[in-house]
């Protein structure tokens, strides 16, 4: 087995024991590459039987469209069960991604995620997220356990040994499950690549039209972005290496239009990738870990 | 395709763990740009001098930066031409054995790293013991700070003198002793010309070619169920992740517990059928008939496999409440998850020392030795045997933290325990359960004769010796299991193969049978010791026709005279003396009691 084939085992290992183990799961679902991977071992980890479990995908109603398009296709085409949450208490308020700064993650993905787990009661929710992506995931578990306030408590996080994973839960309480832990970005397009695995067009490389903002290339997805006035809407040959929100998701130029050269592209490539993923920006170096005390992924 | 190695870095405070790992990541340009900038721009802001500080490269959470220490287990990634790596950074700091554990469980090989100046220590005993513990079998020693000693050889042969005495008892499969200093880079991606004398590999190089491979450990096959897979009334498949060894289509396999037993239909791994499947892949199996496996079951060929409610563990304590003799917990032990008891602390052992020492309580990070009981029956194995069912840990049922993790030493013997052979429980084993030798003592003889009082004699006595016995006789056979057979010949030599079936099931379950039936005919007798083998101990009960029915004590023989019963052995059907059996006893002058005696002692009961 290579490198590959054991971090798909692994993954599968703990899907299967998440199912096995917890009530109520579901798998979080961003639309972007590594949701496409976690659907890619889910539809793998219970074949021939469909993944035993609902998506969720928790909109902030500023996601490319593309991205919708793209979900609503692989949910009809896996016959998945596909649930959509959008915090409409948050969109009656007024928040947005433009004016709103960081309470708009704060209200439309951590406060709508709380609550869609809520809503529907899940008491083990998969996610995407890697131990490569920040340093402070460096050290989260693969089941990260959440308090009824769905709040991380980094001191009370269950040893995990060997393949043992302690999914017991009190009335209340939810785990956070990540199989990719141990994979690189690296290892997620390769094993893309390896597999073949659709993913959302807008990794691919096309004329977009786009701004140039605090240094990063900004694509104008619909009218509701607004232009500032020394700010020109340039059609630009760009790519997305993650997606989330358009007006906080930086492009990068580039002309890799098919799988392999992105794969190319990534692998040669210097800079990690949450550099264009503007989240981290605020609140420097510790965000991602005060953010996760919160609730957010 | 490259390979993964998983290792861990292990040390006391101030080591330099953090600084070596950094320092290879760094070293290697194996660093994103951004993660560089800002470890560049960490360091500058934490230390005075303006160089940088490679070990905040590995240190994350909060919390800890403010204290300075590592509280964790950080993983770090990272690959080279040939490998891909995943590092555990463990702590060094003494109260935080427990994440040290997690990292060791996760890792294929330990970097143990020392000071050149200090050479082994506590703390590096400790380290080993829980690497062992946790089943780590190839080790480098990594000495550092060798700059601080002007790399001395000297200094080396010392500290490598002092690791060989440490594991040599061990059971290690590679180990290798580098001279390194890891603010300076010396012998980490290459070979340091400060240390001529060092005829060894640098780091790196021994990260990328060691052979940590599993695959050759063990034959046979095991699988334990996560789950089961049905999504329609055609398909029932069984979920897991191949344990041990490698499976077929067609092999067969045995469920455990259930020892049923059934062939391999189909291997899907992952999505894809396959012929052939093996250790390591994520697979369903399915079986060409319907038989007991659910979530727990294991699925094996050819593996020994312990099924019992007692064994004797090592454990590490990780909870901050105390083990106390008695306390319940939940055990998760491969795929299964039992309540259980701690019912036994033997003793604790010195992490340091790896003296026993007395206890009646053990606190967290203390290692112990203790019994622990089950529930129900459990599927297990020693650790060093089988991995994932030699591997557990111990939940809190209160708070549902994890409260311990251990290994099965061994199956605690004389008390509940069966054990599984060659995937069957063997006749040997009930056997020793029992504590005794089991047979088949076959009594025949004519009706009358006296085969009952003496069987019934017998069984008394072998009660009395405590031994486990069943006495077979017309009453049980005749009126239950063959109820439905005549006298007619035909029916008498299937009467007769039934008894010798049931006595030798009764025989594969450890338990002495006393058959006291007429068995007439010789080759209805030749049957039985066909059916029984060795079992069969054939005890001719010699009295003469005329006492018999002189005895005649249901008043049979005046029946049959009388034309009444049909085939009435001696009367109008015959009967065939034994030539060649094992006991002859005669009952005219010969008291029930002294034939007891006499079967006891011919038969070595």
């Amino acid at each position: 087995m290579d490198h590959l084939d054991k971090l798909e085992a692994e993954a599968i290992y703990i899907m299967r024991e998440t199912v096995a183990e917890c009530e109520k799961p579901v798998m979080l679902y961003s639309i972007g590459k590594d949701s496409s991977v976690m659907l890619h071992l889910a539809l793998k980890a219970f074949y021939p039987e469909k993944p035993p479990f609902p998506f969720l995908h928790v909109n902030t109603t500023y996601k490319f469209k593309e991205m919708i398009a793209f979900r609503d296709r692989m949910a009809k085409e896996h016959g998945l069960e596909m649930l959509e949450y959008i915090n409409e208490e948050g969109l009656s308020r007024g928040v947005n991604p433009f004016t709103s700064g960081a309470a708009y993650t704060d209200v439309m993905k951590t406060e709508a995620l709380k609550k869609a787990l809520k809503l529907y009661g899940f008491t083990a929710a998969f996610g995407g997220g890697r131990r490569d992506e920040e340093k402070s995931r460096a050290k989260e578990r693969i089941c990260s356990f959440r308090d009824e306030n769905q709040a991380w408590n980094p001191k009370a996080q269950r040893p995990e040994l060997w393949k043992l994973f302690n999914m017991r839960l009190h009335q209340g309480e939810s785990v956070r499950i990540f199989p990719l832990s141990n994979w690189t970005e690296k290892d997620i397009w390769m094993y893309i690549q390896r597999e073949n695995i659709e993913i959302v067009s807008l990794y691919f490389a096309a004329e977009r039209p786009c701004v140039r903002r605090d240094g990063q290339i900004i694509m104008v997805d619909d009218d509701r972005m607004p232009i500032g006035e020394d700010e020109t809407v340039e059609n630009l040959k760009i790519r997305f290496r993650t997606l989330g929100c358009y007006p906080l998701t930086g492009g990068v130029e580039s002309n890799a239009t098919t799988l392999d050269e992105i794969v190319a592209e990534t692998l040669a490539s210097v800079d990690s990738e949450r550099t264009s993923l503007i989240i981290d920006k605020d609140g420097g170096e510790a965000s991602m870990e005060k953010r996760k005390r919160e609730g957010y992924f | 395709m490259k390979e993964l190695l998983k290792f861990i870095t292990c040390g006391s405070v101030d080591d330099g763990k953090s600084t070596l790992i950094g320092h290879m990541l760094y070293d290697a340009k194996l660093l994103f740009t951004d993660q560089e900038q800002s470890l560049k721009l960490d360091s500058m802001v934490g230390s005075a001098d303006g160089n940088i500080d490679y070990s905040l490269l590995l240190d994350g959470l909060m919390a800890e930066r403010e204290q300075g220490i590592t509280i964790d287990v950080a993983y770090r990634y990272f690959s080279t031409e040939k490998r891909s790596f995943i590092v555990a950074d463990t702590p060094g700091h003494e109260e935080y054995t427990r994440n040290m554990a997690v990292g060791a469980s996760f890792a294929d090989l330990a970097v143990l790293l020392m000071d050149a100046t200090k050479g082994v220590v506590v703390q590096t005993r400790r380290h080993l013991r829980i690497c062992a513990l946790m089943g780590i079998r190839h080790y480098v020693f990594a000495i550092n700070k060798m700059d601080l000693v002007d790399y001395s050889e000297e200094r080396y042969n010392e500290i490598k003198a002092q690791i060989e005495k440490e594991i040599e008892d061990m059971d290690i499969a590679t180990a290798a002793i580098i001279p390194v200093s890891a603010t300076e880079g010396d012998n980490i991606n290459v070979k340091s010309d400060r240390t001529p004398w060092y005829d060894g590999e640098a780091l790196l190089s021994i990260l990328e070619n060691v052979d940590v491979d599993r695959a050759s450990e063990g034959e046979g096959f095991l699988l334990p169920v996560q789950r089961v897979c049905r999504p329609n009334r055609t398909f029932r498949g069984f979920e897991g992740e191949i344990s041990m060894g490698s499976v077929r289509i067609g092999d067969e396999l045995t469920s455990l517990p259930s020892g049923e037993t059934a062939k391999v239909s189909g291997i899907l791994l992952a999505d894809k059928e396959v012929e052939e499947a093996s250790i390591g892949n994520p697979v369903t199996i399915s079986l060409d008939r319907e038989i007991d496996v659910s979530r727990g079951c294991v699925l094996a060929k050819d593996v020994e496999v312990n099924l019992g409610r007692e064994f004797l563990a090592q454990i590490l304590w990780m909870d901050e409440v105390k083990l106390v003799r008695g306390r319940n917990y939940y055990l998760k032990l491969g795929t299964q998850t039992l309540p259980v008891v701690v019912s036994d602390i033997r003793y604790r052992i010195d992490v340091n020392t790896g003296e026993h020492l007395p206890a009646d309580e053990i606190e967290k990070n203390a290692l112990a030795v203790c019994e622990v009981s089950v529930g129900e029956r459990i599927l297990f194995a020693p650790f060093s045997k089988i991995r994932d069912l030699g591997s557990f840990i111990l939940i809190d049922r209160v708070t549902n933290a994890t409260a311990a993790c251990g290994i099965v030493l061994k199956a605690e013997r004389n008390k509940r325990n069966l054990s599984w052979q060659q995937v069957d429980i063997d006749r040997q084993m009930r056997e020793e359960s029992l504590g005794q030798k089991a047979r088949t003592i076959w009594f025949t003889g004519l009706s009358g004769s006296g085969k009952s009082a003496i069987g019934n004699s017998l069984e008394k006595r072998l009660h009395s010796l405590g031994m486990h016995t069943m006495l077979l006789d017309g009453d049980n056979i005749r009126m239950g299991l063959n109820r439905d057979l005549s006298f007619s010949e035909a029916d008498r030599a299937e009467n007769i193969r039934r008894i010798a079936e049931v006595a030798r099931l009764l025989n594969e379950a450890g338990i002495i049978v006393i058959t006291t039936f007429i068995s007439p005919l010789r080759t209805d007798r030749h049957n039985a010791r066909t059916i029984l083998g060795d079992s069969y101990n054939e005890v001719y009960v010699n009295t003469p026709l005329a006492i018999c029915e002189e005895r005649d004590v249901k008043g049979l023989y005046k029946r049959a005279r009388a034309g009444e019963i049909e085939f009435f052995t001696g009367i109008n059907s015959p009967y065939d003396v034994p030539r060649h059996a094992d006991v002859v006893v005669e009952t005219v002058n010969t008291s029930i009691e002294d034939n007891v005696d006499k079967i006891m002692k011919e038969l070595k009961l």
